[in-house]
């Protein structure tokens, strides 16, 4: 089996889906000619052309307000944000339209479009280029927010993606664009949303995260007997499998690149409270980027969390 | 560079037309066009008589601006798509969008925005502006699915400010699809006045900067208005790409039945604006035409009463929206967290 690195997974998810399906239509800024900044889009221009790859202006509102238009005409438009930092000014078209319309409409439209956008730490790149706040999507109902923690799950994730009936966030994580290699079939395959993978299987401890910090976090529970819940969806996310994992455990540690205040494990860890609570040992542990803004490339491996400090927290909830 | 807008007028305050300009429109058509502009009003006089009795929520009024969204929906197709915004109550009664869905939807009941099959017409858009660029991705689609439709976005001189605007403009003039945007400019965007909303001269001309065509229409002149829609409509659907249609006309009443204009504009003002009416205008026409026959006025009045009688009782007797219907438009599958809140509340409200 073909062994690939990420940015070629995704690549053959759309080249794939495009193939098989004439609705499906890419936009962004340099997404054509340039094959995109990360080289995701490569080659789809000259396969598919300038009518489904469409190179845009630079407007990142416009981008994501005319792949309403199109999703609402009956096409699956995939647009790529070139980084997570640079979707806030659309987040007005995600908010107020992508995710309203199909409730508005009771029904009558709805808005069947991705937001393909690399996200998170670790690249060295300048301001607003590793933003992570995959939160501020999950707290909005009306959209889905996947993030795949490798080149497998990205390719079987996004095809689910561009095949739902609804607008999905996509956050591919910067880092492990080409860190990791794995197994990626040809043809198609795909992961449901909305489901977790069980990562790693062990007794003592649940270790629960997503993306880009999958990857650290399997490098830390090395020497633990410790089940992973990779989500791969946030929102929705899968309840039952980190619920059982923690009720076999009683223990949980949820890491996340974001800051703590708010970020998505303060929903996991009150779930965990309200639905769980009489299986704990100890406290829900989070262990986080710090809350500050990302800093840039002298700082920024002080703020993202560690194996060392994944560790010190596993350690501390297993002293219970 | 140097440029000019064109402005076009047809038919003045005293009824006489520019015969060399009129747009083909049969008598019957004149006389539909005056019960749909009649029709219209009276729906409105309606709405804010049904607010004031605390039968509908907040009801923004399009008095005035009769002729800019009955003449230009007039020349849509029933295959066009139309993209609102939230004051183009004349555009949906021309469109045949049932009038007790619209008391509904005022009233609060979301089911209002359920068009029915057959119109693409999409839910108002309660955000400024930020609609626009939706015009623009279905006219891309469109175009890219070789339909020969015509994709129109309303808006108001308050949303030519909003980025999206510009954004959409741009992105029009860029892929050239086949998309028309018409402008209410009604003076007012609640307190602030056309002049400080923008220092151009004029709205249409901004459509210049984008790199296609923009026309100044006085919008109280139902034939300038149809007139300039109808050839926009037929430019975008044989290919013709993007116009900009500013209809120059004026908000007689409130920006909504939550405000109060005149903490900030003057009787004069609005005294002015009346003798220009679009409604009186057409009248004055066809009575020149002889199309006004003894009593078609009141006639036309007491029909179109009849009918919003009967959409005001229709909609009242609409059995109430059930909790469950809050959740089950969310998304195309509920959540599972979403199927236990539903079946929560259902449960405690049985």
């Amino acid at each position: 089996m073909p062994i690939r690195n990420m940015v070629q997974a995704i690549n053959l998810a759309l080249t794939e889906e495009m193939a098989g399906d004439d609705r499906v239509i890419v936009l962004g800024e340099d997404v054509g000619k340039d094959g995109g900044v990360f080289r995701i889009t490569d080659g789809l221009l000259g396969a598919y052309g300038p009518e489904r790859v469409i190179d845009t202006p630079l407007a990142e509102s416009a981008i994501v307000g005319t792949a309403v238009g199109m999703a609402l005409y009956g096409l699956r438009p995939v647009a790529e944000i070139q980084f997570m930092g640079f979707v806030y000014p659309a987040i007005d078209q995600i908010f107020a339209h992508a995710a309203r319309i199909r409730n508005r409409s009771r029904g009558r439209f709805s808005c069947p479009l991705v937001i393909r956008t690399p996200y998170g730490s670790g690249i060295k790149a300048p301001e607003l280029h590793e933003e992570s706040t995959e939160a501020f999507f999950c707290h909005m109902p009306g959209i889905k927010v996947v993030v795949p923690s490798g080149p497998y799950a990205a390719k079987g994730l996004l095809i689910s993606a561009i095949r739902d009936p609804d607008p999905v966030i996509f956050l591919e994580p910067t880092r492990l664009y080409r860190l990791i290699k794995e197994e990626v079939p040809d043809g198609e395959y795909t992961i449901p949303l909305g489901k977790a993978r069980l990562a790693k299987k062990g007794d003592d401890v649940t270790v629960i995260a997503w993306g880009s910090m999958l990857e650290r976090v399997m490098k830390a529970v090395e020497p633990y007997s410790a089940d992973v819940v990779d989500l791969l969806t946030l929102s929705p996310f899968d309840m039952e499998t980190m619920l059982e994992s923690v009720r076999k455990t009683g223990r949980a540690v949820i890491v996340h690149e974001a800051p703590k205040t708010c970020g998505f494990g303060a929903e996991l860890a009150a779930t965990i409270a309200e639905e769980a609570i009489l299986n704990l040992r100890g406290p829900v542990m989070r262990v986080t980027g710090s809350d500050v803004l990302v800093p840039l490339g002298k700082l920024v491996d002080y703020y993202l969390p560690d194996i060392e400090r994944i560790r010190k927290s596993i350690d501390e909830v297993l002293r219970y | 560079m140097k440029f000019d807008i064109k402005r076009l007028e047809i038919l003045d305050e005293n009824g006489i037309a520019d015969e060399s300009l009129m747009p083909p429109l049969e008598e019957s058509d004149l006389k539909r066009i005056y019960e749909l502009m009649t029709l219209s009003r009276v729906f409105d006089e309606r709405a804010l008589s049904l607010q004031r009795e605390g039968r509908i929520g907040t009801y923004p009024s399009i008095l005035g601006q009769e002729a800019a969204q009955v003449g230009s929906a007039f020349a849509f197709e029933k295959t066009d798509w139309v993209f609102p915004s939230f004051r183009e109550t004349g555009m949906h009664i021309t469109m045949g969008y049932p009038l007790h869905l619209l008391f509904q939807y005022w009233a609060g009941d979301e089911r209002g925005m359920l068009t029915p099959e057959g119109l693409n017409i999409l839910p108002v858009s309660v955000s400024v502006g930020t609609h626009i660029p939706h015009a623009v991705g279905a006219a891309m689609a469109a175009r890219y699915r070789r339909d020969r439709i015509a994709v129109v976005a309303y808006f108001g001189d308050g949303g030519t400010s909003k980025g999206d605007f510009h954004e959409a403009f741009n992105f029009a003039g860029v892929f050239r699809p086949p998309v028309v945007f018409i402008c209410q400019n009604n003076q007012w965007a609640i307190s602030v006045p056309r002049e400080r909303q923008t220092a151009a001269e004029t709205l249409a001309q901004k459509a210049l900067a984008y790199g296609f065509e923009g026309i100044q229409v006085d919008g109280n002149d139902i034939f300038a208005v149809y007139s300039a829609a109808r050839a926009a409509l037929e430019k975008a659907r044989s290919g013709g790409g993007p116009t900009f249609i500013e209809c120059h006309t004026y908000r007689l009443s409130h920006h909504t039945t939550a405000d109060d204009a005149t903490r900030y504009r003057s009787r004069e003002e609005v005294e002015q604006w009346k003798k220009k009416d679009p409604i009186l205008r057409l009248g004055l026409y066809m009575e020149k035409r002889g199309l006004m026959p003894e009593g078609y006025r009141q006639d036309t009045e007491e029909r179109c009463r009849a009918i919003v009688d009967d959409a005001v009782g229709k909609a009242e007797k609409a059995a109430a929206p059930r909790p469950d219907e809050m959740f089950l438009n969310t998304l195309g599958e509920l959540t599972p967290r979403q199927r236990r809140e539903m079946k929560e509340l259902t449960d405690a409200d049985s």
